[in-house]
């Protein structure tokens, strides 16, 4: 693992000049504070993990998925993570860490808004004052959690250039940051940005793949054949492989968004997917040299999904990496695939879970027989979030297991 | 003219554009328009669509521009096309230079610059830290690579941006992003002090809007001024307002006028060298 901040050719550290003090200064924190535990850091952060996030999570034998795919299905169920999804267990870090380093303002970005329902937790948690940006277009389709965080005490900043989705709420709080810079600390929402975010957030977030490793020993006493994961920046991904990766028995899958479909449209600069993984090129955007979806100049393309946590047009630079040399295998899942996959877990398990997280169950649908015996997916949060989304999507749609919609039609 | 030369007698006024806002024409007289009113350098924005260092003024900008169908290669032929004397710098994002050309890296981008008559480059999302590649193409072609120093670089950083630095240093005036300001920080003066033992022309941008600003940024020890935003505003109310270009080009060059003699007025003001250090 990197210390350099570079993964192969990935990674780095482009960002305004204005920045680069107050990075180093993250630098030197994440060294002390997390890798190397000064004044405790570590220890209070998985105190506060348990006692505040409700961790560790279950890995859960799937009875009924089991039987269909007739393998051994479990779920690590990051869905019972306070706040319904993955995200608390990097926020709560990076709160605390910008506690121990002395700031007093806390900014993020989000775009499902379960990043940002997060550090907006654990801000009113840690006593931080806290404000997100997040696109407009995404604060119509989420509007619980865009509450959630006002709840907290959270302001909430709406984005309005381009099309409002994640990757313009990212440029936007890197603006505010350098604005702000002496007192804020940006906790950024996924292992993409300039070292040492990359790093940093997955090992906040490889608490999930070190207690599946445990969990998947006591309970099958080995390790899995196949760990699942979907991709967005990359964030649950990374978690959920980092304690893995030097285990060659262990095959693991990026399910990243196909969206619609795979084609580009060049000339409108759009990509109707979020697959910079399978589709996307080398580049360099918010901070990190990376894969991304980008024309022929290197503009950044428009990306979309089904599910606002996956549409973003980059990934965290270690899992491009990781998926270049072989070690990783990026897979991809369409929209009426995911959302099939999202009705499907929730009739056959009594799980709704995120559409994010519907992808990796989209796959598993699709392609178990290459799995192994043993199979755990990521259930990287919980559906509630989805609602409403899942309500419009499914109208669209003719998907023969879902429930029957009449009365719906006005939404929730 | 090299860079250094346009810093060679007197405060230089160093205006920017994005190229081809709101469209290719028009955008060419703006340019030549600065040029009357005073212009010894013009940093002319190649637009990318993430612009992260921008505030909404060229944020908007970059809209215009790439919806006028501005792209790499045309910006190239913008330059050319540009009947203009001053040296052009490129201001853009990293990802664009990287991308160009079939070849791995800068050189492709570095090279074509060159080849159409631009000076220097100005790229705000690399840092010194990453700058090893383009500074070589630059070095091979013989273009400047000039730095942004922020209020928040001190030290180490400043000696190790300081002895990357060519043609001028960007003395970034406040924090934050770009954007015109009614009033001139005072953040300013404290990095002119930490640059004063660096012999590199220091010219002083992000906030930058009247004649007044530039004759104090001027008498507090700057070489030159780089104005942005508030000559970009100037080309969004014509665009909004449908002026015609001839218009906003006489408006661009009257407060080219007024900033480059806010300038000159600034140096004679400044107090003898000694009671400055
Ligand atoms: C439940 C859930 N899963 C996955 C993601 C995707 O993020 P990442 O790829 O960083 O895990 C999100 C993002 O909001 C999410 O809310």
């Amino acid at each position: 693992m990197s210390v350099d901040g570079k993964f192969g050719d990935y990674g780095g550290q482009y960002v305004p000049e204005a920045l680069m003090p107050a990075i180093e200064e993250l630098e030197d924190a994440y060294e002390r504070y997390v890798l190397n535990n000064e004044d405790g850091f570590m220890d209070e952060f998985r105190t506060r993990l348990r006692d505040f996030g409700g961790r560790p999570t279950p890995l859960q034998r799937a009875d009924r998925l089991s039987e269909r795919y007739d393998r051994e299905v479990y779920l690590k169920r990051e869905d019972l993570v306070h706040g319904g999804a993955h995200k608390l267990n990097n926020a709560l870090g990076q709160v605390l860490l910008a506690k121990y380093m002395g700031k007093d303002r806390i900014i993020a970005e989000t775009g499902a808004g379960q990043h940002g329902t997060a550090t907006a937790m654990a801000c009113a948690h840690l006593d931080m004052p806290c404000e997100v940006y997040m696109g407009e277009r995404d604060i119509n389709r989420q509007r619980p959690n865009v509450f959630r965080m006002k709840l907290n005490g959270s302001e909430v900043n709406p984005v309005t250039v381009g099309r409002g989705t994640l990757k313009e709420a990212i440029s936007e709080t890197m603006r505010d940051w350098a604005t702000n810079v002496e007192d804020t600390h940006y906790v950024i929402g996924s292992v993409v940005g300039p070292h040492p975010f990359p790093s940093m957030v997955r090992d906040f977030q490889s608490v999930i793949s070190e207690e599946a490793r445990t969990q998947a020993r006591e309970k099958m006493g080995r390790l899995p054949d196949a760990v699942l994961a979907c991709a967005g920046g990359g964030s649950n991904t990374m978690g959920a492989f980092a304690e893995f990766v030097e285990d060659d028995e262990t095959e693991l899958y990026a399910v990243e968004a196909g969206g619609s479909t795979l084609d580009v449209d060049e000339e409108a600069g759009v990509a109707p997917n979020s697959a910079s993984l399978t589709t996307g090129s080398e580049g360099v955007l918010h901070g990190a040299r990376t894969r991304l979806l980008q024309d022929h100049d290197g503009q950044i393309m428009e990306s979309h999904s089904i599910s606002s946590g996956l549409d973003y047009a980059g990934v965290g630079p270690e899992l491009a990496h990781l998926v270049d040399t072989g070690r990783v295998t990026a897979v991809n899942v369409d929209d009426d695939h995911a959302l099939t996959a999202f009705h499907r877990l929730s009739q056959m398990e009594g799980i709704i879970p995120a559409l994010e997280s519907a992808h990796a169950f989209g796959y598993l649908e699709e392609h178990s027989e290459e799995l192994g015996e043993f199979v755990v997916v990521n259930l990287s949060g919980r559906g509630d979030k989805d609602l409403e989304s899942a309500i419009e999507e499914t109208y669209e749609r003719d998907i023969d297991i879902a429930p029957n919609m009449d009365e719906f039609t006005g939404g929730l | 003219m090299s860079l250094a030369d346009a810093f060679a007698d007197g405060p230089a006024f160093v205006p920017y554009l994005v190229a081809g806002d709101p469209d290719y024409e028009s955008s060419l007289e703006y340019v030549e328009a600065l040029e009357r009113g005073g212009a010894d350098v013009i940093e002319l924005g190649l637009p990318f669509s993430e612009p992260i260092a921008e505030g909404p003024t060229i944020q908007n900008a970059i809209v215009r521009a790439l919806e006028g169908g501005m792209t790499p290669e045309r910006y190239f032929e913008f330059v050319e096309d540009l009947d203009v004397s001053i040296p052009v710098v490129c201001m853009t994002y990293y990802n664009l230079i990287y991308r160009y050309g079939d070849a791995e890296g800068p050189r492709p981008f570095v090279e074509k610059a060159a080849d159409v008559g631009i000076e220097g480059f100005v790229v705000p999302d690399l840092p010194a830290e990453e700058a090893d590649p383009l500074r070589e193409a630059c070095d091979e072609f013989g273009l400047d690579l000039v730095f942004i120093v922020a209020p928040t670089t001190r030290g180490d950083r400043l000696d190790r941006i300081m002895r990357q630095v060519s043609g001028y240093v960007y003395v970034q005036a406040r924090l934050g992003t770009t954007g015109a300001k009614s009033d001139v920080s005072d953040q300013t003066g404290s990095s002119l002090d930490r640059l004063s033992d660096y012999d590199v022309p220091k010219a002083v941008g992000f906030g930058i809007s009247s004649g007044e600003h530039a004759e104090r940024i001027v008498r507090g020890g700057a070489d030159g001024i780089i104005v942005g935003s508030a000559l970009v505003d100037i080309v969004a109310q014509g665009y909004e307002n449908d002026e015609s270009a001839k218009t906003t080009a006489e408006r661009l060059e009257t407060l080219a006028h007024e900033l480059k003699s806010g300038a000159i007025d600034g140096v004679s003001q400044r107090p003898p060298h000694s009671e400055r250090t």
